[in-house]
């Protein structure tokens, strides 16, 4: 069938924990095909029969259809195996930890009914899915759904004609799938697992290919890994049970509708993926700016947004009162995010923050709704004007996890009034716990590295770096500070002004001198936008060029970030997720007209523009990041990152 | 979004006379075929702002504006109409309906303004900088028919009308000074304090000041209030408020301002805020500012106010009916080049005919014409880029060229009219020679006559 897929079958044994789902897509596979399928060299698996489950005892409690054939008890501990690896989520799996992989796969071996065409056309679903972590749960529950009600067959697996026979009915969405290439491709001999594995992995490629779908870019394009949280890896699997058996009843159609749909429900969105036309369309739709995209892109930046800056803030203004849903003090916000009147991370997130506690003072619960959900979903609508004026940055997000997630916590008994003014104080509190005080900490911190006749590197204009410069020069202490800036925005001459009006001594420069002052600095200072799970540190442009010149030249490098800003996102690069600036201003020079070489030349398709706004600072160019939570090295931070997240769920 | 709109309609302006008259107030003067101030609704409404206070001069012109709105925007807005005194001004105007205005902005809107800019537009830089007037500027109309123009009309060109001095910040978004053209004889005078707070002002005289203002409602009430003597928005409040952005008189927030002798020392503090809040407005305002200013009410840098300016990009279309050369262009730009605006759409040959209207032979048409409903033309005439209004008749072999002629105006058979505007119901006899002239309403021209460059009307009884 495919050429491809000969060689990716070769056992592997990343690839061969995916193929545990191949239960679910085997069940379907019509005769016809398994016939066809070249044989494979694959074996591994234990005999089919072995794990055979018994349909009345199925294994959860949802699942399913009575099993056609009557089936050799499961033996329980085999089940238990089971069970544990499909519940053990995705982590699990995506680890691919052989013994559990391998046993999940024998289970599902098992499975094969031919009432599972409708699991089939599930796994298609979840294949398609974007995010390869909760979509491989999501086929882990339906393997075990599927697996409970085969058996007869599953006995068989071992011989192709069996599985064939297994197979036999087959569903329109399976079918699809398998067409592809599914069972025909086993190898007949092998005990039937491999095959299966590998016709599940094809069908899930197959469906991914044929999705649309973000997600498989995604997974494909992007280093970056999200690591769900282990909350939501448990709930999916469950709700994909339920799903499940409505689906047993169902038509697959309607089945495939309703997985759609409750993908969308259940799994984080992935980042939108702006080289993936379709979904820019749809998302055009909704959005409430009329956003042109500019059109000479960088390729490898394509899936990042990039808009006609020109264009978006007169649409906006001309269309200001249209804008009915939008609380006058979000709009507002969004104009100086927008017209960059308000950058910079913590600026950013305060203003917000506030504005939507203005517009939750002003709010209102219409008659019959719920406080909550009502003004969730209103946030929520806020938010997205939000990002349409300018993405998000990761602490944003943070802020607005914790506020919906305060707001859901809400007692249903409140008055609106009490729940109002909760909520607003919830907003306060975080203003002033997680950002002020956490400043405050942070400087206390972070003055006792500085000493006496340091000469102390900065870069860009951190607001908590500022503090820091300058509460070490109100203790007395003698230092001297080199400020580095960078082009377009020379956001450094802001806190320039602001050091040498308290007195400082310092000096300024750009970052294209960096490795000649590097010479003379003792400490580095930087700022950050957001410090990832694995350290890195992602931050202005620029950032982690001064850090790897900095440890180049062995001086320490301390990252100043308050844990609000802390994700539990991995990122390896500046690819995959970043921001695009407007590309115009990199090739304009404030203030000296005559620099216009580059007028005229942007129209042509042969030169494009890349203004990056972030970057990502590998782990090892940091000596120490500075947190309220103390003075940590860059290894702690998922111990930050969960203890954070488990006092802001449960402050 | 909070914004009160009010539409400042006018009354009869002397400077349209003989265009106006008691029947026919500024505000329902029709260009192409409707009133002036329809443009100015419907561009609000355009804009999804429904709820309107007209203020209009005179309490009889209040009732036919009244009439007209309510018959034609039925349904489709609210409006109140408010008559204020003649010759109060506009800031007199806004004087008297004061304590109406609730909404923490209010947008005040000239009703002679025609233009496709959005209101939306002003609110948005208003809101964005958080000021406390914001203005919208347009760059000033070349005012003269256009091509077709004649020697005479170019001299026109030449003489200023009416243009401001205007002074901006590099960025040209905020207001640092301004003047109207006449009040400017020699020099002009502008604080030190603010230039040296900008450091760099640009001084234009190509922009216009096109009377559509964004104010914070506590401050203009309060500025209304404390200086009863001003009279015009454009030549008194704005440039006060202007004069005063860095040691701001008003109060902001409402909370009461502190005694006048500290006034000396936030001059020079509001300096040092100045410096970072209107040079580098790129600059981010730190957040424990953005804070903290909203915690404290009003830290010293809040004893400045910001003025702004929303400069309408050239490929809008914005002038201000307050002249008769005005009325004809704007008349000949909402058939041509503006028709947008007319709200028309057009035929073919790019001009306007209404079904009933009724031709003789061999007459035509020419593009950028517009001939009403129930006008009836003889044979052979020619139109060209003029606007004929409703129930005109219209003899034959007659030339009309440049003009406007409103309703139910009957022109006698060879008759030329150039460049003129004839009011309603005006009788012009045959072969009547018509150029630059202004008719007023009911004045019967007799027969044979030529007439150039004047302005003719029938005495008031």
């Amino acid at each position: 069938m495919d050429p491809r897929r000969p060689p990716r079958t070769v056992p592997d044994p990343k690839v061969r924990h995916v193929g545990f789902f191949a239960p679910g897509a085997d069940a379907p596979p019509p005769p016809d095909r398994s016939n066809s399928a070249p044989p494979d060299p694959l074996s591994s698996s234990p005999p089919a029969a072995a794990h055979l489950t018994p349909p009345g005892t199925s294994i959860s409690p949802v699942m399913i259809p009575p099993p056609r054939h009557s089936a050799a008890p499961l033996s329980p501990r085999r089940r238990d195996s089971f069970i544990v690896g499909s519940y053990s989520g995705k982590r699990f799996l995506d680890v691919g930890s052989p013994t559990a992989s391998t046993a999940s796969a024998t289970d599902d071996w098992a499975l094969p009914t031919s009432a599972d065409s409708a699991w089939v056309g599930d796994t298609v679903g979840a294949g398609a899915s974007s995010l390869p972590p909760v979509g491989s749960a999501a086929m882990i529950a339906k393997g075990l759904a599927s697996s409970v009600p085969a058996t007869a067959g599953l006995t068989a697996v071992s011989n192709v004609h069996r599985s064939a026979g297994v197979s036999g009915k087959p569903s329109g969405a399976a079918s699809k799938v398998q067409g592809d290439k599914p069972k025909q491709s086993k190898p007949l001999k092998e005990k039937t697992t491999k095959a299966e594995r590998r016709a599940l992995q094809e069908a899930q490629r197959a469906a991914k290919a044929a999705a649309k779908g973000v997600g498989g870019k995604a997974s494909v394009h992007m280093s970056e890994v999200v690591l769900a949280s282990d909350v939501e890896s448990v709930e999916v699997p469950k709700a994909h049970f339920q799903r499940n058996d409505i689906a047993a009843v169902n038509e697959k159609k309607v089945i495939d509708r309703q997985l759609e749909k409750d993908r969308k429900k259940d799994v984080p969105q992935p980042r939108m993926q702006y080289d993936d036309k379709s979904r820019v369309e749809k998302a055009k739709k909704r959005a409430v700016l009329k956003q042109t995209e500019a059109r000479n892109r960088v390729e490898l930046f394509r899936h990042l947004p990039q808009y006609e800056r020109g264009t978006l803030l007169p649409d906006l203004q001309s269309r200001f009162f249209q804008l009915d849903p939008v609380h006058p003090a979000i709009s507002k916000v969004g104009f100086q995010y927008l017209s960059g009147d308000i950058s910079g991370s913590n600026a950013r997130c305060i203003a917000m923050l506030q504005a939507i506690r203005e517009a939750i003072i002003d709010y209102s619960v219409p008659p019959g709704k719920a406080l909550v959900r009502d003004l969730t979903s209103k946030i929520g609508s806020y938010v997205s004007f939000l990002i349409e004026c300018r993405p998000l940055s990761i602490s944003m997000g943070n802020a607005i996890r914790y506020l919906k997630n305060r707001i859901a916590k809400l007692p249903l008994t409140l008055s609106e009034s009490e729940a109002k003014a909760t909520v607003v104080a919830d907003i306060d509190r975080f203003i002033h716990d997680k950002i002020i005080l956490a400043d405050k900490m942070i400087v206390k911190h972070a003055v006792t590295k500085i000493r006496d006749g340091d000469v102390l590197l900065t870069y860009g204009s951190s607001s908590v770096v500022e503090m820091i410069l300058l509460h070490a020069h109100e203790l007395g202490k003698q230092f001297r500070v080199v400020v580095v800036d960078s082009r377009p925005k020379l956001e450094g001459q802001l806190l320039l002004r602001k050091l040498v009006g308290k007195g400082l001594s310092c000096t300024y420069t750009h970052i294209n001198a960096i490795s000649y002052i590097m010479h003379e600095v003792s400490r580095v200072f930087l700022g950050a936008s957001s410090v990832l799970s694995n350290g890195t540190v992602y931050s202005r442009v620029g950032t982690a060029c001064v850090a790897m010149v900095a440890h180049t030249f062995h001086v320490p490098v301390m990252v100043c970030c308050e844990t609000y800003k802390f994700h539990e996102r991995v990122q390896l690069d500046s690819i995959c997720s970043n921001e695009l600036g407007d590309p115009d201003v990199i090739c304009k020079v404030r203030g000296r007209d005559e620099i216009n070489f580059l007028d005229g030349w942007t129209n042509g398709n042969n030169l494009q523009l890349l203004n990056l706004i972030y970057d990502a600072t590998p782990s090892d160019y940091v000596s120490m990041i500075i947190t309220d939570y103390g003075m940590v090295p860059p290894t702690s931070v998922p111990v930050i990152v969960r203890e954070y997240r488990k006092e802001q769920l449960w402050i | 979004m909070d914004f009160q709109v009010v539409v400042l309609a006018g009354g009869t302006s002397k400077e349209l006379v003989p265009l106006v008259s008691k029947e026919v107030p500024k505000p329902l003067l029709p260009v192409a075929n409707r009133p002036v101030l329809s443009y100015v609704l419907e561009q609000l409404e355009l804009s999804n702002l429904k709820d309107l206070i007209v203020v209009v001069e005179g309490e009889d012109a209040a009732l036919r504006v009244g009439g007209w709105i309510s018959g034609a925007y039925v349904d489709r807005l609210h409006v109140e109409v408010a008559a204020v005194p003649e010759d109060v001004g506009t800031a007199g105007a806004l004087r008297a309906i004061a304590h109406h205005l609730t909404a923490n902005d209010i947008l005040v809107v000239s009703g002679d303004l025609v233009s496709d800019v959005p209101p939306g537009a002003v609110a948005a830089a208003h809101r964005r900088h958080d000021a406390v007037v914001t203005t919208m500027l347009c760059s000033t109309p070349i005012s003269g028919p256009a091509e077709s123009g004649s020697a005479g009309a170019k001299d026109k060109i030449k003489k200023p009308k009416r243009f401001n001095i205007i002074g901006l910040d590099p960025t040209k978004q905020f207001l640092l000074y301004i003047a109207s053209g006449a009040e400017v004889e020699k020099d002009l005078h502008i604080p030190k304090s603010i230039l040296r707070a900008v450091g760099q002002m640009d001084i234009q005289a190509d922009l216009m000041d096109a009377h559509l203002y964004a104010f914070k409602r506590a401050v203009l009430q309060e500025v209304l209030e404390q200086k009863p003597n001003f009279h015009s928005l454009r030549q008194d409040v704005l440039p006060y408020l202007v004069r005063t952005q860095l040691k701001s008189e008003i109060l902001l927030n409402g909370t009461p301002q502190a005694e006048e002798n500290g006034h000396e020392k936030f001059t020079s503090r509001g300096n040092q805020a100045i410096i970072s809040q209107i040079l580098a407005n790129a600059s981010t305002p730190r957040f424990h500012e953005v804070y903290e200013s909203i915690h404290n009410g009003s830290p010293t840098a809040q004893r400045t106010h910001k003025c702004c300016a929303y400069i309408a990009s050239n490929s809008k279309y914005c002038v201000r009916l307050n002249s008769i050369q005005a009325f004809s262009d704007i008349n000949r730009d909402v058939i041509g080049e503006a028709n947008h605006l007319s709200g028309y759409s057009f035929s073919a040959h790019n001009n306007i005919i209404h079904p009933s209207a009724d031709l003789g032979s061999k007459t035509t048409v020419g593009p950028h014409c517009m001939l009403g409903e129930g006008s009836l033309m003889g044979d052979k005439c020619s139109v060209k880029r003029s606007v004929i209004g409703r129930h005109c008749r219209i003899g034959s072999n007659v030339k009309i060229v440049n003009s406007v002629v409103m309703d139910h105006v009957t022109l006698g058979d060879g008759c030329s009219i150039q460049g003129s505007i004839v009011c309603s119901n005006v009788q012009i006899q045959e072969r009547v020679v018509l150029r630059d002239c202004q008719i007023g309403a009911g004045f019967v021209v007799s027969a044979g006559s030529e007439h150039k460059g004047e302005s003719l009307a029938r005495k008031e009884k």
